[in-house]
């Protein structure tokens, strides 16, 4: 599948905000962390920030992004649709939740509860995202169990880093418990993540060419048909001839082969910068202490996961294999 | 409405496919471009049509393959395919806005493009590449099985039928209701053996394919008659006067 950019920014920075705000939400809940206006300020600024940067950067790949409330509509049915009701029924909890943090300076007893259901709002929408890639089942890399947990962790692992660079700003006494969980995160996520490559690779897919073209009753396609083409036998099916000399929209949107070529590296990449490198930095934050080293190891660990997420995100999208890719000369998908 | 009918009527209007008489001359394509390139999607976009790098938008695309058998024979099989008009069609559920949608009264999927957002999801939903994204208009576009030219009452009955059914040369496709069990196209389905594509993906398409009759066996050259071979050595002036004399 073509990695669009806007959408690899929506899903990588939305999970990222929502999973800050849900953070925020859980550990005012917990009355773990201070009803601090300027805390707020940051902390609401960022994930709401990362929220909108998002969903807007998902609008640009729109052919009309001023229709884009019509997509408020098909709930019933469609995960894009769910996703984007949830999107927008999340703003009402954690707006009123930031108000009360930031203006009246509280974020315990109601306001706690407030909190806790914007967290809640959060986990559905990042959900109802990642539904609408494990919801297609033309495209095996997406339609399995493992697209849901990965989309929430890395969701909660990345808001958790953030978090960790606020607690790490503000030098919170909280700062070092919730260092040891962004590790448990880190390690949850990443393992997450080889699972479903490794999954990737030891599943195949359903369909094949001759089930493609109903030709050459091979497994996976149909049986001999009566008078069927292969005049009893088995068959191998193979593009001969493609429809068209040029590339259409078909090839460019889902005939995206570049990854898979470098996958190997680029999946290196995504475990070191993502998941390797903040567990050492978070490490290494705990381990010095004193502010100024504390503040820019928290730095570092975000600048790596941005990195590493963003690369883990264009191979979920680069690595996909859509079954139209069988009528273009691929034997299975 | 995005939800697929609840209550889908008895008819299915849909294409049946003869892949042994197909024999891959795109007229189908060109005669779909014609007529759909005024029709209910119209315009479908060419860009760059004459430069190095054209593209546009087509409702039906003929690949060609080739089956190699384990005997190492092998045929040609010329593969017209386009919109399914599928029962259980995950391009309608998808869609976010209601663009998207099938119609109860005969199983046509279309799209309005007036509620198309141009989010794509629709194509990445549809096993078959059914749906092609026009960039020019910014919405989807697919086969409309020539909603406008089949109903119409300005045309004679018999030009009633999509424009791909009324073009081909060679009769291989078949247009009709595959919810009518004595039609004719499901009369050609139950004789044929027509089968439906990739049932694995669960989309229960209406369309059909008819598969490639056997390949039939040469035929032996009938008794009696004298071997080719034994006038092959024979000299030029010798075999015309056999020419001659055995007519």
């Amino acid at each position: 599948m073509h990695p669009a950019k806007s959408v690899i920014l929506f899903t990588t920075a939305s999970g990222a905000g929502y999973g800050l705000l849900a953070w925020l939400g859980v550990l005012a809940a917990l009355g773990l962390l201070p009803a601090e206006r300027w805390l707020g300020v940051a902390g609401f600024g960022i994930g709401l920030g990362l929220v909108v940067l998002g969903l807007l950067s998902s609008t640009f790949h729109l052919g009309h992004p001023e229709r884009a409330w019509r997509a408020l509509s098909q709930w019933r049915s469609s995960w894009l649709s769910r996703e984007g009701v949830a999107a927008v029924v999340t703003f009402l909890p954690v707006g009123i939740f930031a108000l009360l943090w930031v203006v009246a300076q509280t974020n315990s007893g109601a306001a706690a509860a407030v909190g806790l259901l914007a967290s809640v709002c959060c986990a559905v929408t990042v959900a109802c995202t990642a539904m609408i890639y494990a919801s297609l089942r033309t495209i095996r890399a997406w339609s399995n169990a493992w697209t849901l947990p990965a989309y929430l962790a890395l969701s909660a692992f990345s808001g958790a880093l953030l978090m960790n660079l606020l607690l790490q700003l503000w030098g919170l006494p909280l700062a070092r418990a919730f260092g040891w969980a962004v590790l448990v995160l880190a390690v949850l996520s990443g393992a997450i993540k080889l699972g479903y490559w490794r999954s990737l690779a030891s599943q195949e897919g359903a369909s094949t060419a001759e089930s493609a073209t109903g030709l050459g009753g091979a497994p996976g396609g149909r049986g001999g048909s009566p008078g069927g083409g292969s005049g009893g036998g088995q068959g191998r099916v193979r593009l001969l001839e493609a429809p068209h000399s040029e590339s259409n929209y078909l090839l460019q949107e889902m005939g995206f082969r570049i990854a898979r070529k470098h996958a190997a590296k680029l999946r290196r990449i995504a475990l070191v910068a993502g998941f390797l490198l903040p567990i050492v930095c978070v490490i290494l934050g705990l381990a010095l202490g004193g502010a100024v080293p504390a503040v820019l190891a928290a730095l570092a660990a975000v600048a790596a996961m941005a990195l590493g997420l963003a690369v883990e995100r264009w191979l979920f999208f680069a690595e996909a294999k859509h079954v139209v890719t069988l009528y273009y000369g691929e034997s299975r998908a | 409405m995005t939800s697929l009918p609840r209550n889908p009527g008895p008819v299915k209007l849909g294409l049946v496919i003869d892949l042994d008489i197909c024999v891959g001359c795109h007229a189908c394509a060109v005669n779909c471009k014609e007529w759909n390139a005024s029709g209910h999607s119209a315009p479908l976009t060419d860009s760059d049509p004459y430069g190095a790098d054209p593209s546009g938008v087509w409702f039906n695309r003929i690949h060609t393959f080739e089956v190699v058998q384990d005997d190492g024979n092998s045929r040609t099989v010329h593969f017209p395919k386009s919109c399914l008009h599928c029962e259980e069609a995950p391009c309608v559920t998808v869609c976010p806005t209601g663009a998207s949608y099938k119609r109860a009264e005969d199983g046509i999927v279309l799209v309005n493009a007036e509620a198309c957002i141009g989010c794509k999801l629709c194509s990445w939903a549809c096993p078959y590449g059914a749906r092609e994204y026009d960039a020019d208009a910014g919405v989807m576009k697919k086969c409309t099985l020539c909603v406008d030219k089949i109903y119409n009452e300005n045309l004679e009955p018999r030009s009633r039928v999509p424009a791909c059914v009324s073009t081909c040369p060679a009769g291989a496709r078949h247009f009709g209701d595959l919810g009518d069990a004595d039609s004719e196209v499901s009369r050609l389905v139950a004789e044929r053996g027509g089968y439906e594509l990739m049932p694995e993906q669960g989309c229960k398409p209406v369309n059909r394919y008819l598969p490639p009759r056997p390949k039939q066996a040469p035929e032996p050259p009938p008794a009696g008659e004298a071997p080719a071979a034994e006038v092959a050595p024979a000299g030029l002036l010798a075999r015309w006067v056999d020419r001659m004399l055995s007519h």
